[in-house]
């Protein structure tokens, strides 16, 4: 962890039809950390994750990436600078391979034309097992079906695509929701080996206890606003939860 | 690792639907064996490709996760539309040209009323379905014109020793489309769009764009068939291609085509349009009353779809075991693990 902050939010603000979702958050997230962002449902922690993200924007407010100002208006353009986001059921097709949804949209191409061309199969699948194994993840084949695979080894996967994009920060809402305790354990690893390579990680909750092992810091979100945001060896899992029950 | 392969092989659908192709084929060829006559062939092939070029159309918007009901009408009004400009004294290019641009404007506007107002393409193409074909009747004048023969239909359609040229023209849309849609990025974008939207969309996939161009190539290519059809059978008539988009949805789900998008192939879409057409041969070799080939091909449909069903849940399940049998090894191993899988 270094005391570089890659993101910086200041005062932002969102509305959704009369609704304030989000009241004056800033927030500064540390590079190469992992931040747990806790709160009850409803406490807008969706909502601060879908502007992070690029999916929506904010109604005021900055956010600074690595110092500099930015504005996305696609998650296209978050994901290009390297803001990667893994949303709770909706990271990967169901029916198709592995190494086809490693790439998605990201496809290694040859004989382009624009930017439509024939698929590097080979290259492909090459690169989709290396990414697995660099996360740890021991896979039989690239074509697997993803709908093959447990609920832990999807999130593995996910977590693999954006290690291969060499993403700067993982956002990761919910990603040890209805899993087992074994397959949640293996998501915490992924995570935890994710700060070793660089990345940082937001790491999205309402179970303290999944966090808090692997979390440099801990910021808690009731009401649409930020409540709490504190380093690990300033609290402890006593006052997070007293926080989060009472807000 | 072997049998894993070959059983991933047999669990697709478009192998099932194969071999239910050939164990057809056999029977029809008991009970009569001018069945699989070069002169059968012939005749049943001669026809084949322009239900085979709808097909795959309509496959590929399927895998998208759209539908398109509209496919029987523009059959009509795309050849109908040429007769009729050649018939004003347009150059036969410009009409052909022009005629396939309708096509590609109906399929844009199946796409744009779905996409814009959020509708479900089974409504808008469903009205496009009476529009169209309202539209080719009008396009008459109240009579069938004559087929202009400045039209070059020779082209399309002349009949080699065994083969029509329409064969060659299907080869090649099937062999096109098949490049674009299992082997370039489009097809991944295709078939992600169709598998989970949203997730397509969170990924930056235009999930819009790519189903709008699903709808004009469905529109392209059912205009296109339907051009065949009318260059084939010398006369354009309003009532072409009537019911010819359920068949088509049939021939696609037969294949392996999931009504939820997302699953599909080329090949298995056209291996459905050849057993639909050869389904009706062979009720008529076996002496049948031809009425009986729309129960015989409403029996296929939901044998096919039960048969895939049941393949590829027999599969999951294999697989699923195997898991489960892994994990049981490596928690024995681990001698400390008492969790135990949720499926």
């Amino acid at each position: 962890m270094s005391n570089e902050n890659i993101i910086e939010c200041k005062d932002l603000n969102k509305y959704y039809s009369g609704v304030h979702a989000l009241k004056n958050l800033s927030l500064k997230i540390k590079k190469d950390s992992v931040v747990g962002l806790i709160g009850d449902n409803g406490a807008g922690k969706s909502t601060l994750i879908k502007i992070l993200s690029g999916a929506h924007s904010p109604d005021s407010g900055h956010i600074y990436f690595e110092g500099n100002e930015v504005k996305f208006k696609s998650t296209k353009e978050a994901m290009n600078l390297g803001i990667e986001t893994i949303y709770q059921y909706s990271a990967l097709i169901p029916q198709m391979s592995i190494a086809r949804n490693i790439f998605i949209g990201r496809e290694q191409t040859t004989f382009s034309l624009g930017s439509i061309g024939l698929m590097k199969t080979k290259s492909m699948d090459k690169a989709a097992m290396d990414a697995l194994n660099d996360v740890e993840l021991h896979l039989r084949s690239p074509d697997t079906p993803v709908n093959q695979l447990s609920g832990g080894e999807r999130q593995g996967v996910v977590i693999a695509r954006a290690m291969y994009f060499k993403s700067k920060v993982l956002i990761l809402d919910e990603p040890t929701n209805h899993l087992s305790v074994k397959e949640t354990n293996k998501v915490l690893r992924f995570v935890e080996g994710l700060k070793k390579q660089g990345v940082t990680s937001i790491f999205i909750t309402h179970n303290l206890s999944h966090v808090y092992p692997i979390a440099d810091h801990l910021c808690v979100m009731a009401r649409g606003e930020k409540i709490a945001d504190l380093a690990k060896e300033d609290t402890n899992i006593d006052e997070l939860t007293d926080l989060l029950v009472n807000g | 690792m072997n049998t894993n392969n070959l059983k991933s092989i047999l669990m697709r659908p478009e192998i099932s639907t194969f071999i239910m192709f050939v164990v057809i084929m056999t029977g029809f060829f008991i009970a009569n064996e001018n069945f699989l006559s070069a002169r059968n062939i012939r005749i049943v092939m001669g026809i084949t490709p322009e239900y085979i070029i709808v097909a795959i159309g309509i496959a590929i918007l399927m895998i998208s996760g759209e539908f398109d009901l509209s496919v029987g009408s523009v059959f009509a009004l795309v050849p109908m539309t040429m007769v009729q400009l050649v018939h004003q004294g347009m150059p036969p290019w410009v009409a052909i040209a022009l005629g396939l641009s309708i096509g590609i404007a109906v399929g844009f506007v199946n796409g744009f009323i779905t996409l814009r107002f959020g509708i479900p393409s089974f409504i808008a193409t469903l009205g496009m379905l009476y529009i169209a074909r309202s539209l080719t009747t009008v396009a008459t004048g109240g009579f069938p014109p004559p087929f202009p023969h400045e039209l070059p239909n020779e082209l399309f359609v002349f009949q080699f020793e065994v083969f029509r040229a329409s064969l060659f023209w299907m080869l090649g849309v099937a062999f096109i489309a098949g490049i674009m849609l299992h082997r370039s990025n489009l097809g991944n974008w295709i078939y992600s769009t169709g598998g989970d939207t949203a997730a397509a969309s969170s990924m930056g996939i235009k999930t819009n764009n790519v189903k709008m161009f699903c709808f004009i190539l469905c529109g392209f290519l059912a205009g296109f068939a339907g051009m065949i059809q009318t260059f084939r059978i010398e006369a354009p008539l309003p009532s072409q291609g009537y019911l010819l988009e359920l068949e088509s949805i049939a021939a696609a789900v037969i294949g392996g085509v999931s009504l939820f998008g997302g699953v599909g192939t080329i090949f298995g879409a056209a291996i459905g349009a050849i057993l639909i057409r050869f389904l009706e041969s062979g009720i008529i070799m076996a002496r049948i009353d031809a009425e009986w080939f729309r129960a015989g091909l409403g029996s296929l449909i939901i044998i096919s779809v039960v048969f895939n069903t049941w393949v590829v849940r027999r599969g999951e399940n294999m697989v699923h075991k195997n898991q489960a049998e892994e994990n049981e090894n490596s928690s024995q191993k681990n001698n400390s693990v008492t969790e135990s899988k949720d499926e």
